[in-house]
């Protein structure tokens, strides 16, 4: 079996996460990949896959010194470092490239040398969308949520305190942007967004990176740090225009893509110690572990409101503070994986006791894309 | 340092492809304007020149009622070009089935105004001589 399983062998964020003027978008993927690389010991030369998104796999080959043999730029969104962990992973068992290399960065918030924003008038997006005075995520990926609310009695309390534990993780994360406590009184007393929506509920936007260096598992003791093998993984898509998702109280992008995840790993919620939802705004998570099948249709905001995914809970649930107190650059889903694989290492600054296995689960666009990731140190 | 002053950003304003052509001429002319399958019966939106269900090439045009139920919204906070804050950005159920996303008119843009599954009917807003947009208001006929 091990022949056949391929590790994650080098993972790294970059240098510095939050507000960096002084690096490209471009650069903000070299100085993770090189951290990265650092970590196990590796130099560009040593490379022969690259995956990316956001930029193009050629920049970042060409700028990192790389002849790759293989390379794939599927870029869908956030989550789209899940399916190259899956795509390299497949690779690499077939022999394409024997050592990927994944980068994300993203000048989110500073946007040095970042790409623009906004879809072509003759899109379907620029056509059936934007027309109605839609501004970006916060007015796009939130739409499915009060038919939520309406059909499964999600309160706003509830909704509120997605966030509120999200800051309890942040608070142990020293690298989180925001770590101070908050209350639902605080969520529901910020700025209202989009309302339902307040400012608590939104993600921040940040500067920064990460990459990761994935081997086959043979290869994967020659390296410093514990390997973290990918058990299973799974990838779908549904559509890139929010309004026409087929359920705005279920992703099936999700469903998909997790059972695919769960089976190829052949594993069940239960076996999971440790879990990534990408959570853009504080109703993902609550559409994610209903998705995935962690608790019935119309239980996630009782689950979390029980303090289940919270310190001490029987199921961690962003422990790094998330999208929304940890960072978010715009395409988060690099950091749920990193995350993920700290726990699996066991050098997590909110390191969950024996974390066996983990899933970084990520969605792309709004609801438009999903990809998830099992990943376990045995 | 700018040379020039920033361009002031501008209402978005759709341009039809020859797909969506004649959903834009209906909307022009008042219509609210859907596509069937004539293999499946299959309704559907965004148009597209075959059926998303079975593929099928044999689609017509109708005019669809133009009467709808508000499926779901948030309410913008913030300016956008054409829009003054509070305004809800909203997705309609269709009677004929599909959904969409719109804007909501002759209603104040409040939660309390703003009931989940209100009737509603389509209206047209015009932005220039060739583009008008569906937008829906509280129906003012008893459902």
């Amino acid at each position: 079996m091990s022949a056949q399983r391929v590790a994650i062998v080098g993972a790294a964020e970059t240098t510095e996460l939050g507000v960096i003027p002084t690096l490209s978008q471009l650069q903000l993927h070299a100085d993770a990949a090189l951290n990265a690389l650092a970590d196990c010991g590796l130099v560009p030369s040593d490379i022969d896959g690259v995956a990316t998104a956001g930029e193009s796999p050629t920049s970042i080959a060409y700028a990192l010194g790389i002849t790759p043999t293989w390379v794939d730029g599927t870029s869908v969104g956030g989550c789209s470092f899940m399916l190259h962990v899956r795509h390299a992973a497949a690779a690499i068992k077939l022999g394409l490239c024997k050592t990927v290399l994944i980068t994300h960065g993203q000048s989110g918030r500073s946007r040095v040398g970042a790409g623009g924003f906004g879809f072509s008038p003759s899109s379907l997006q620029g056509q059936f969308e934007a027309p109605y005075g839609v501004a970006g995520p916060p007015t796009l990926f939130t739409i499915p949520c009060l038919r939520y609310m309406k059909d499964f009695g999600l309160t706003h309390e509830q909704l509120a305190m997605v966030a509120v534990v999200q800051r309890e993780w942040a608070a142990r994360n020293p690298r989180a942007l925001y770590r101070d406590p908050i209350t639902v009184a605080d969520v529901l007393d910020s700025r209202v967004i989009a309302w339902p929506f307040h400012l608590l509920e939104c993600c921040l936007v940040t500067d920064g990176g990460g990459a990761l260096v994935l081997v086959s598992a043979e290869r994967a003791r020659d390296f410093p740090a514990r390997p973290v093998y990918v058990l299973g993984s799974g990838e779908s898509v549904e559509t890139p225009l929010v309004s026409q998702m087929e359920d705005f109280t279920s992703s099936r992008a999700f469903r998909i893509s997790g059972r695919m995840a769960f089976a190829e790993a052949g594993i069940t919620p239960a076996d999971v110690d440790h879990l990534m939802i990408y959570d853009a705004f504080a109703h993902l998570p609550i559409y994610g572990l209903e998705d995935l099948g962690f608790v019935p249709r119309g239980e996630a905001a009782k689950f979390i409101w029980e303090r289940n995914t919270a310190p001490g809970g029987k199921l961690p649930l962003n422990t790094n503070g998330g999208g929304l107190s940890y960072t978010h650059t715009g395409m988060y889903g690099m950091f749920a994986l990193q995350e993920s694989v700290r726990q699996l290492r066991g050098t997590a600054p909110a390191q969950v006791p024996d974390v066996r296995i983990s899933v970084a689960h990520g969605v792309g666009g709004m609801f438009a894309a999903a990809g998830t990731v099992v990943l376990t140190n045995v | 340092m700018r040379d020039t002053p920033p361009r002031e950003p501008r209402r978005p304003r759709p341009v039809p492809t020859p797909e969506t052509q004649a959903f834009w001429d209906g909307a022009r002319a008042g219509e609210l304007r859907l596509q069937r399958c004539r293999a499946c019966a299959h309704v559907y939106f965004p148009p597209r020149p075959f059926c998303p269900r079975c593929a099928s090439r044999e689609v017509e045009v109708f005019r669809a009622s133009g009467r709808a139920t508000l499926y779901s919204y948030v309410i913008h906070q913030r300016e956008s070009p054409g829009f003054s804050p509070p305004y809800a950005i909203a997705v309609v159920a269709l009677e004929e089935g599909p959904r969409m996303m719109t804007s909501l008119v002759d209603v104040p843009q409040t939660p309390e105004a703003l009931v989940l599954d209100m009737p509603l009917e389509v209206v047209f807003k015009p932005l220039d001589d060739q583009i008008a947009l569906p937008v829906f208001r509280p129906s003012r006929v008893p459902v």
